[in-house]
């Protein structure tokens, strides 16, 4: 396997303009001889469906959920940035640029990022475009907020509600393209393998969730926007559905996976309530922009946060990193949060918590002008905890969030196997080891919108693709392989079920490959994990049928794919022996406890080849290359 | 946070597929935690049903956070439960007490044909949103996104609207089954923005065509729908479609668009 990301030469700022021009066009009267299999109805998924679409493509969209505009990107929640400066604060492209690279520690390739922050103001327009209802300023120019890892206003924001609003703007522009007829929708439909022939992807194996059909369908290239693998967690702020299946099975049929250990831990969600759990919500970021972040000074302090006088109080993030404060990014806030608690001096049951307080920003602004900046947030803490935010300050703690791995892909966002191209949190490429806040919205518009609607035409142009049938040896081989998965899962009869699996891997996964990680305990999660898997094929409970709506199925499936995932997370986190970002090994530190990079040895995205089900994984390194920017310590103090 | 737990019976509406026939299912919940969500407490009774063997009740839910708008049920003939302006999944066992009996069943709608349990298909609002729920531009074509100043007002009420989560609630609550608060919600969004006026006309017609094509009910403001929408959407965005859709029939020329079959 050869990794080539292809970047194009000359300065940064005019690669990609540079490379749209190299690239070669289809033919507008051809297009619509193209049909592109897009799965995945997200930010990435449906911007490229309907952009392909509008383009004269014939395309194709998968989702599992019942229709497409309830993909996961609908929670979130905080905002998206863009290097508009219109708050006139000092924001550049480059500084976006720069913030970015920075954020996740020198672990992404310059150009992309570069481009990233190029495209990202052409997103803004196209969304005020459609209509989505950004908040305004009196005077009726769009307003911003602050994010983590920034010095300046850049996040534009649809009150805490900013995922819906993108997600709806592009959903309305596919359902537009739908009834168009340039889009087919396939709601209920779950993509289950990649087929590949004479090394190019040209179609997908799927199974309709209502009817259990599992049938293929056969285009001219692949889209993955599948989203990310937090899931594999059990226990994180990601949708109950969102899984790795997609990019799981397009990693065994030979495409790379790139960096799968860098997680994000987010630093401000509802801290757990019992056993019965069965996902953690998020806190907004934004919420650090008036909330204030402390534990009790002394640790085992039981007194009501109203009864523990300001002296006695630690505003740690405050006191750690004063230039950055409570807007530290998220990897650096959550350690930290760890780090206190650790301490003993964490608040709430089990002592898993930290206060964000708002009673310095109610009484600086008064309460009607934090309700109308957060109020959705505050109710749904309410709900949640039955406790008022207004009156008592939140407890929070950090959780799993957002994947920075993914399928490895090239400027073009193509993985290694020629014609399937992943976008989305789906791949690896812009945010390194760790993702600023508002900047995935950023991403997955920029690839579905900009990027990948101009790189897939010139795969398209350039590939030699001739037409294969149903019968193709190659499509019947993929799908009998997957009515015999299936099949496997249902006949197990055994006594465990699929959710016990999924929360015993997740715990598994948390403790020891999650906030903080050592050697020793990736070893004993490599040794665990084989066997559990090993279990789940032997004693997992899978009732009804493959022929009906069968929701233990899908979930079946889920996690099998979950339990093969994990042991390459492990591994990749082994393998990293430094600490960057969200990926922080124990044994790499500071004497003060911040992460201590290793630019000379690891300075290269990690790039695994699968081998076979009983042979280890391949590692392939793709060194970064930084012209632009030096490598420095990242200080957020 | 409370320590004491509770027991709930529940009578669950099971079907094995659609058009199938359907009835009642009791199952007891013991060991409920008040601060266990809704959703928590069907996941505790599922994972009882599959250890024996049985096939557990089957709901859509995926974000359960109260935004993608998958989950929802009748909660004894309530519409996302007692909890006002919150969704199922968002619901919690402390709004029940100790020894209640509850009644779970579908959206009842004839335009939401049940697909198994608690399951439905809500296709037809999708097609409503095709038949005109968007402003026309392609990807590449806009301007910057300050050059139309957009009063905060206009931009709020506008965000109000859009709140919607498509779940559905409306039409189970609605004694005729009409979708007008969905598609009213949608029409409000665009109709409140600059952005949304070139095509608002043709919009209102068509969405409301569509929406009689899939065999919704028509509105006669019983208002039980704004009571029962988990993001308090006001009946007022119907009084808007009805004023949208009257003057297009007046004025406007070009015919109208449907999202396809229904
Ligand atoms: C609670 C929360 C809040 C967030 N807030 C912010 C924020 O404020 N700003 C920000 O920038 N980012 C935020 N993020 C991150 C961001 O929302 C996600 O990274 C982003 O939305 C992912 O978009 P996507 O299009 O890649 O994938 P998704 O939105 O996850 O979509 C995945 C799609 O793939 C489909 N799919 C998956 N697998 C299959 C399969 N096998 N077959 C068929 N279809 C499949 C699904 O149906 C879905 O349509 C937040 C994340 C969370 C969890
Ligand atoms: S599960 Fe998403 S709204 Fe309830």
């Amino acid at each position: 396997m050869k990794l080539d990301a292809g970047i194009p030469g000359g300065p940064l700022q005019d690669k990609w303009d540079r490379h749209r021009f190299e690239m070669k066009l289809v033919n507008p009267a051809n297009k619509r001889k193209y049909h592109v299999l897009v799965v995945g109805s997200g930010l990435a998924g449906a911007s490229a469906a309907a952009t392909l679409s509008e383009l004269g493509y014939q395309v194709s969209n998968f989702c599992f959920q019942d229709s497409p505009r309830r993909a996961h990107s609908i929670a979130a929640q905080g905002g998206i940035n863009a290097a508009k400066n219109y708050q006139n604060d000092g924001d550049s492209i480059r500084r976006l640029f720069y913030d970015t690279i920075k954020g996740g520690d020198f672990r992404a390739r310059e150009a992309n990022v570069f481009r990233l922050a190029q495209v990202s103001v052409q997103i803004i327009d196209q969304c005020v475009a459609q209509g989505v209802p950004f908040a305004r300023e009196y005077g009726g120019l769009l307003a911003n907020r602050s994010f983590g890892g920034a010095q300046v206003s850049r996040t534009f924001y649809a009150r805490g509600q900013t995922g819906q609003q993108l997600l709806l703007g592009a959903y309305q522009a596919l359902e537009k393209e739908v009834s168009r007829g340039g889009v087919r929708m396939y709601p209920r439909t779950e993509m289950l393998d990649l087929i590949v022939v004479d090394g190019h992807a040209r179609g997908i194996v799927v199974r309709d969730l209502v009817t259990g059909t599992v049938s293929t369908h056969l285009g001219h290239a692949v889209v993955l926007a599948t989203g990310g693998y937090g899931n594999v967690f059990y226990l994180s702020t990601n949708a109950k559905g969102s899984n790795a299946t997609a990019i799981w099975r397009a990693h065994r049929k030979g495409a790379a996976f790139a960096n799968p250990c860098f997680t994000q831990i987010h630093p401000t969600c509802i801290p757990q309530s019992g056993h019965y759990q069965s996902k953690l919500t998020l806190m907004s970021e934004s919420l650090r922009n008036d909330g204030r972040v402390w534990v009790p000074k002394v640790a085992n302090d039981r007194r009501a946060p109203g009864s523990i006088p300001e002296a006695e109080r630690d505003y740690y993030l405050e006191r750690k990193y004063p230039s950055f404060g409570n807007l530290s990014p998220r990897d650096i806030a959550s350690r930290a949060a760890k780090e206190v608690c650790d301490e003993g001096r964490g608040v709430g049951p089990g002592g898993l918590g930290v206060y964000l307080d708002f009673a310095d920003a109610i009484r600086r602004v008064g309460e009607d002008r934090i309700r109308e900046r957060y109020g959705n947030l505050f109710e749904m803490y309410e709900r949640i905890t039955a406790e008022n935010p207004y009156a008592t300050p939140m407890r929070i703690y950090p959780a799993v969030h957002y994947t920075m791995g993914g399928l490895w892909v090239d400027y073009n966002l193509m993985s290694t196997i020629p014609g399937l191209h992943v976008v989305g949190e789906a791949n690896f490429s812009d945010h390194g080891a760790n993702r600023l806040g508002a900047s995935a919205l950023m991403q997955g518009l920029a690839d579905g919108y900009f990027v990948l609607p101009a790189t897939i035409g010139h795969y398209l142009a350039t590939a030699q693709l001739p037409a294969i049938g149903e019968d193709h040896p190659e499509v019947a081989f993929a799908r009998e392989g997957v009515a015999d998965r299936l099949q496997r899962l249902l006949n197990v009869r055994g006594k465990r079920t699929v959710q016990s699996f999924h929360r015993e891997l997740g715990a598994l996964m948390w403790n020891d490959c999650g906030m903080a990680r050592t050697a020793d305990g990736l070893r004993r999660a490599l040794t665990r994990i084989p066997e559990l898997r090993q279990e789940f094929w032997k004693n997992v409970t899978v009732p009804g049928s493959g022929n009906e709506l069968n929701q233990s199925l899908e979930h079946a499936g889920r996690v099998a794919d979950f339990l093969e995932l994990a042991e390459l997370m492990c591994l990749d986190a082994l393998h990293r022996e430094e600490s960057c970002g969200g990926h922080f090994r124990s044994e790499h530190q500071t004497p003060d406890g911040e992460a201590r990079r290793d630019d000379t040895n690891f300075a290269y995205v990690a790039a695994w080849e699968h081998t076979g089900s009983n042979t280890p994984p391949v590692l392939h390194r793709e060194p970064l290359v930084f012209e632009t920017v030096q490598l420095a310590t990242r200080s957020y103090k | 946070m409370s320590e004491s737990t509770m027991r709930v019976t529940l009578k669950v509406w099971r079907q094995a597929g659609p058009g199938q026939a359907g009835r009642f299912a009791t199952y007891t919940a013991s060991d409920v935690s008040p601060d266990m969500s809704f959703l928590e407490m069907l996941d505790v009774v599922n994972e009882g049903l599959t250890e024996r063997g049985e096939s557990p009740i089957a709901f859509d839910h995926d974000c359960r956070e109260g935004i993608c708008g998958a989950c929802g049920m009748m909660i004894n003939g309530v519409a996302h439960g007692p909890m006002q302006a919150t969704t199922t999944c968002q619901l919690h066992m402390r709004s029940f007490r100790d020894g209640d009996t509850i009644t779970l069943e579908p959206w009842r709608a004839q335009a939401f044909p049940v697909i198994r349990d608690l399951c439905v298909d809500r296709g037809a609002l999708d097609r409503i949103v095709q038949a005109g729920g968007f402003v026309s531009v392609n990807t590449g074509s806009a301007r910057d996104g300050n050059a139309i100043p957009i009063a905060k007002t206009a931009a709020d009420a506008a965000m109000d609207a859009a709140a919607c989560i498509g779940c559905g609630a409306c039409v189970a609550a609605c004694p005729n089954g009409s979708a007008s608060l969905f598609t009213g919600a949608k029409i409000a969004h665009l109709g409140e923005l600059p952005q949304g006026q070139p095509e608002r006309g043709r919009r209102a017609l068509s969405m409301v065509t569509q929406m009689d094509l899939e065999h919704f009910g028509g509105c006669t403001l019983f208002g039980e729908c704004q009571v029962a929408c988990p993001k308090a959407i006001s009946i007022d965005v119907i009084a808007r479609m009805n004023r949208d859709y009257w003057m297009a029939t007046l004025f406007e020329r070009e015919g109208v668009a449907t999202g396809g079959d229904a």
